[in-house]
């Protein structure tokens, strides 16, 4: 069906909000330099999906996660395993663009300080890199030290993902990022994404269709919480093999 | 704004009209031939133009369906068939115009013998496209596959038909006129189930999702 080099595999995935299970045996690999998109009505369980990717839910009081989620040949939920580390790997941009409520460059700067770069020249070229990986670069180049709350919405957007970049992932998962982005920026940013897909593993959660037709190379249909279907988005989008794919790609429910 | 549920209803029930009309026309044109009728292989001629609006008309909807409502999985499969069903409907209406214009050709003559196979044929094709409606009104791929499995009959008759006017053409030079006008309406007809194949294949695909297409050893389940 579909091939490439696995770069997360998740088996048997259940997880739990306290008693409530919001992710039932989910099972995928996910494949190195392509965009894998999660499609499904809100509230089965995307966001979650994606969370357990970075550990991300460990945050939340009471959420519990079983089964193995392997990134890049390792078991995230080892013993061992240094989450910091884990996050610098995976990053993880979300729907609405956050920018810390500083200049353009410490955004970008932020994460590799936090990992220990230091010198001012290592920083320069670390934050030049991500911005221009961004597609960002020549809009802010001679602003880099004012507010990042003074872009625009969709470059903000490609902030926060070069924020993400900036300390070297190879995985970057995105949560509905331009789902309070207009045309012109949704169109940008998914054009960034294409770039990007060359370098790096992306996973993208949309509400939108047509933007996981335009944009992905596979597809992941769920439901309720579970995986209903998995394949290349053509075979998806084209030939779905069941009923609730059918059913929700046509608009009959969600 | 209409839904698509709406828009597919409308296109399915344009395309059978085009169905309908298209089996009326060649049971026109046979009988034309058949009974000698030179009005109604006129009206054969005259009436493809209600099928080229058809078409026009289909195309339209289709076009907007694609870009407004934006169909996935069996809804892009019934826009994507639909189109293309008209386009192999359309040329089969084209085709019926060329039989009216041989019929007209030879229509005053003495028959050069008792019309036997031609009108098996056109009895053949008809059958195709009656069968192939049917299949894309009832989403029946086993139905479609019949009639794509059926072709061959047509080919062979096709064939034999030519043999034997190649034989009065050149018993007597003064019947290859005659012959050459009946050998193209044979070789229209065959067209015609050509047509009706690609129908039937699109229809398959309609409902299967499967492209049977260019695929001589796969089809069939
Ligand atoms: N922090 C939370 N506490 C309890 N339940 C939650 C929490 N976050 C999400 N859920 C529940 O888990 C299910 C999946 O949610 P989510 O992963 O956000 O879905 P999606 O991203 O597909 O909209 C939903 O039923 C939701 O209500
Ligand atoms: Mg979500």
């Amino acid at each position: 069906m579909m091939n490439g080099r696995v770069s997360i595999r998740v088996e048997g995935l259940n997880f739990f909000y306290g008693k409530k299970q919001a992710l039932f045996g989910v099972s995928m690999e996910i494949y190195r330099n392509q965009i894998t998109a999660l499609i499904g009505p809100s509230g089965c369980g995307k966001s979650t999906f994606l969370k357990v990717l970075n550990r991300m839910h460990e945050l939340v009081p009471g959420a519990r996660a079983e089964g193995r989620v392997m990134i890049e040949g390792a078991d995230i939920y080892n013993n061992g395993v240094d989450v910091a580390q884990l996050r610098k790997n995976v990053g993880m941009v979300f729907q609405k663009a956050n920018p810390f409520p500083k200049s353009i460059y410490d955004n970008v700067a932020f994460g590799p300080k936090l990992h220990g770069v230091r010198g001012a020249r290592d920083l320069d070229a670390i934050v030049e890199d991500s911005l221009r990986r961004a597609g960002l670069f020549d809009e802010v180049k001679d602003r880099l030290r004012e507010p990042a709350l003074g872009l625009s919405g969709g470059q903000q957007q490609r902030l926060c993902i070069a924020r993400a970049l900036a300390v070297g992932p190879k995985i970057l998962l995105l949560d509905e990022p331009a789902s309070a982005l207009d045309p012109i920026a949704t169109a940008k940013l998914e054009e960034l994404i294409q770039d990007l897909k060359s370098s790096y593993t992306i996973v993208i959660v949309t509400h939108n269709m047509q933007q996981a037709a335009r944009c992905s190379d596979s597809t992941a249909f769920f439901y309720i919480g579970r995986l209903i279907e998995y394949d290349k988005t053509e075979a998806i989008f084209v030939t779905p093999a069941k009923k609730e794919t059918e059913d929700y790609i046509t608009g009959k429910f969600g | 704004m209409r839904r698509i549920d709406e828009d597919i209803l409308e296109v399915r029930r344009l395309i059978l009209k085009m169905g309908a009309m298209i089996e009326e026309r060649l049971e026109m044109a046979l009988g034309a031939l058949v009974e000698k009728d030179e009005r109604k292989a006129q009206m054969v001629i005259e009436s493809d133009d209600k099928i080229d609006q058809l078409e026009l008309e289909i195309d339209r909807i289709s076009r907007n369906m694609i870009v407004l409502k934006q169909p996935a999985a069996k809804d892009l499969r019934f826009v994507f068939t639909a189109i293309k069903i008209t386009t192999d409907l359309e040329r089969i209406g084209d085709l019926l115009v060329n039989i009216g214009e041989r019929v007209l050709e030879i229509v005053n003559e003495p028959p050069l013998k008792p019309y036997v196979d031609l009108p098996r044929m056109a009895e053949q094709v008809r059958k195709m496209i009656r069968r192939s409606l049917d299949a894309f009104f009832e989403g029946d791929a086993v139905l479609a596959q019949s009639v794509i499995a059926d072709d061959q009959f047509v080919d062979d008759l096709n064939i034999q038909v030519f043999r034997e006017l190649l034989t009065y053409m050149m018993e007597d030079p003064k019947n290859i006129r005659k012959a050459l006008a009946l050998s193209s309406i044979a070789k229209s007809l065959e067209r015609v189930g050509d047509h009706t194949t690609n129908i039937a294949e699109m229809i398959v695909f309609m409902v299967q999702g499967k492209d049977i297409r260019h695929a001589p050893h796969e089809k069939g389940e």
